[in-house]
């Protein structure tokens, strides 16, 4: 690891004015330290925040502010966000493990870098990691890469199962910029696809700090589901996840939610699928038909066109399942 | 006179012209070049820096000075001599280095040493009371909870905590809840018993 300089500011103001172009923002660490490790991101200067964003989690009338430094394990049994946003719990309690989780701030996990191969071995070529070196996933071992919103440059995946639902369940991301001036982000419009540039996650302004994550009121607490499907049963990234929400009424779907992990650059939202199930009926056929039209826009890569009818499976089982599953 | 004057004039702003524009680029040189050796230095050759910092380990305090690269996983192993967390992959995979910190459990691997300050760490060293082993120590041993051993300090500690935490419903709860400690020996069900024991 290369040396760096640890500072840890009292103030939110402190740590942004100490922020430079060389500088890094600390919270759990979970993933920045091994990247140092690795000699992925060499910080010259650390700057530990964990004394100055909030860790509460405040349920409001219109829905829940989750402070940016509450651990993924806090969120994952709060009694509030367990009640009436189950689908968040049961997705972070499919990722990393209890003693990642215990440490991991929630902040962190929408920053956490891909886990593509090529990005983490500094002897092969990554456009994430180096733009311009190329990608050595394009046409490679790809089989844990996107199947969707790629391209020539980049094929990674986003590697969160809390950022799946909170796509689904149409969060907010606050931000502090350096400037002192606040922006609210749509979730959806946090990460970013790669284009020419992967070596930007997301679109968070530089020196810039996540607050908080708010989740609007919803009514997918009854009947949903996050399904994840992995090399092992437990403690790997996804293969494909798909998080499922249904609002009935009666047999009759009022709204639906479907997201995905392990398909794409950022969380992936299938609206065109959504859009379909809206006013239909909650049978089997609908749910079929729904992971076809969702299929439908997909591109698998060389060594990965088994993710195509796996994700198909995972949207009809996860959406049955929702019709099963009580929170 | 008014000749010699306006001569005189003319040569002393040629020459403090001159001199100064000398002077100036003389000057701006060294420094924009010695701003630039910094810059060089500062990013490439960045000091490395040793910080004091109190721990509290095992109901111990220690004050000591550590590297800011230091996790707290080689400050117990290297400056404490507390060696039963072990470095089994140092990038957060296996579970080896679990200990506990304010009661939950955590890869010490990934955690910095300047920032487990002021937070109670338990190790494996701590879990017994004096001669007599923790009940989990104790079901490990009777279960066969272990071959090598190398994982074991992180299981126990593990186990410890998915006992606190309720997580013993059933044997896929446990495995579900046992996921981030690996053990290349296999002995899972081992440790599941154990934790089952314990559990009741």
């Amino acid at each position: 690891m290369r040396p760096f300089e640890y500072t840890k500011p009292k103030t939110v103001r402190e740590a942004l004015s100490s922020a430079n172009s060389h500088s890094q923002y600390i919270a759990g660490g979970t993933n920045l330290v091994d990247l140092m490790k690795k000699q992925i991101d060499e910080p010259d200067k650390l700057l530990d925040i964990t004394n100055t964003l909030p860790d509460t989690i405040e349920v409001k009338d219109n829905g829940v502010v989750i402070g940016a430094m509450v651990r993924n394990t806090a969120i994952a049994v709060n009694k509030a966000i367990l009640e009436s946003w189950p689908l968040l719990s049961k997705a972070i309690l499919k990722g990393a493990s209890p003693q990642i989780r215990n440490i991991a701030s929630a902040g962190g996990n929408l920053l956490q870098r891909t886990r593509c191969p090529y990005f983490y071995d500094l002897t092969l070529p990554c456009n994430k990691r180096k733009n311009g070196s190329g990608c050595g996933a394009l046409k490679g071992n790809n089989r844990m890469g996107a199947i969707i919103g790629y391209s020539d440059a980049c094929v990674a995946v986003h590697p969160s199962d809390m950022c799946v639902a909170l796509a689904a369940l149409d969060a907010k991301v606050n931000i502090l910029k350096a400037d002192g001036s606040k922006e609210t982000m749509n979730f959806l419009d946090f990460h970013r696809l790669p284009g020419t540039n992967p070596e930007k996650d997301n679109n968070l302004p530089e020196k810039a700090l996540i607050t908080s994550i708010f989740v609007p009121k919803n009514n997918f607490n009854k009947h949903f589901e996050y399904l994840k499907l992995r090399d092992r049963e437990s403690y790997a990234f996804a293969l494909v996840s798909v998080a499922a929400a249904l609002d009935l009424d009666g047999n009759q779907i009022r709204e639906a939610r479907l997201a995905s992990g392990g398909v794409a650059h950022k969380p992936w939202r299938w609206t065109k699928a959504e859009a379909f199930l809206k006013g239909k009926q909650a049978t089997a056929e609908n749910f079929a038909e729904a992971a076809k039209i969702a299929a439908e826009d997909t591109a698998p890569l060389s060594t990965n066109a088994f993710k195509v009818p796996l994700l198909k499976g995972a949207i009809e089982t996860a959406l049955q399942t929702c019709l099963t599953n009580k929170a | 006179m008014k000749h010699s004057h306006s001569n005189a004039t003319s040569m002393s702003r040629r020459f403090f012209l001159k001199s100064t524009s000398a002077l100036a680029a003389l000057s701006f040189i060294p420094n924009s070049l010695k701003a630039f050796y910094q810059d060089v230095k500062e990013r490439f050759f960045v000091k490395k820096q040793m910080i004091p910092i109190k721990l509290e380990v095992n109901k111990k305090q220690y004050s000591l000075t550590v590297d800011s690269r230091a996790t707290l996983l080689d400050v117990l192993r290297e400056e404490l001599n507390l060696t039963g967390s072990k470095k089994g992959c140092d990038h957060g995979q296996c579970g080896a280095c679990t200990v506990h910190m304010d009661g939950e459990r955590a890869l010490s691997c990934l955690t910095l040493a300047v920032m487990a300050q002021g937070k109670a760490i338990t190790t494996i060293e701590g879990l017994a009371d004096g001669d007599n082993l923790h009940p989990m120590q104790e079901a490990f041993i009777e279960h066969d909870g272990f071959q090598c051993g190398y994982c074991t300090a992180g299981q126990i500690m593990s186990a410890v905590a998915c006992v606190d935490e309720g997580h013993t419903g059933s044997v896929g709860e446990i495995k579900e809840y046992m996921s981030g400690n690996l053990c290349r020996c296999g002995a899972y069900n081992g440790i599941t018993e154990a934790i089952q024991q314990v559990a009741k």
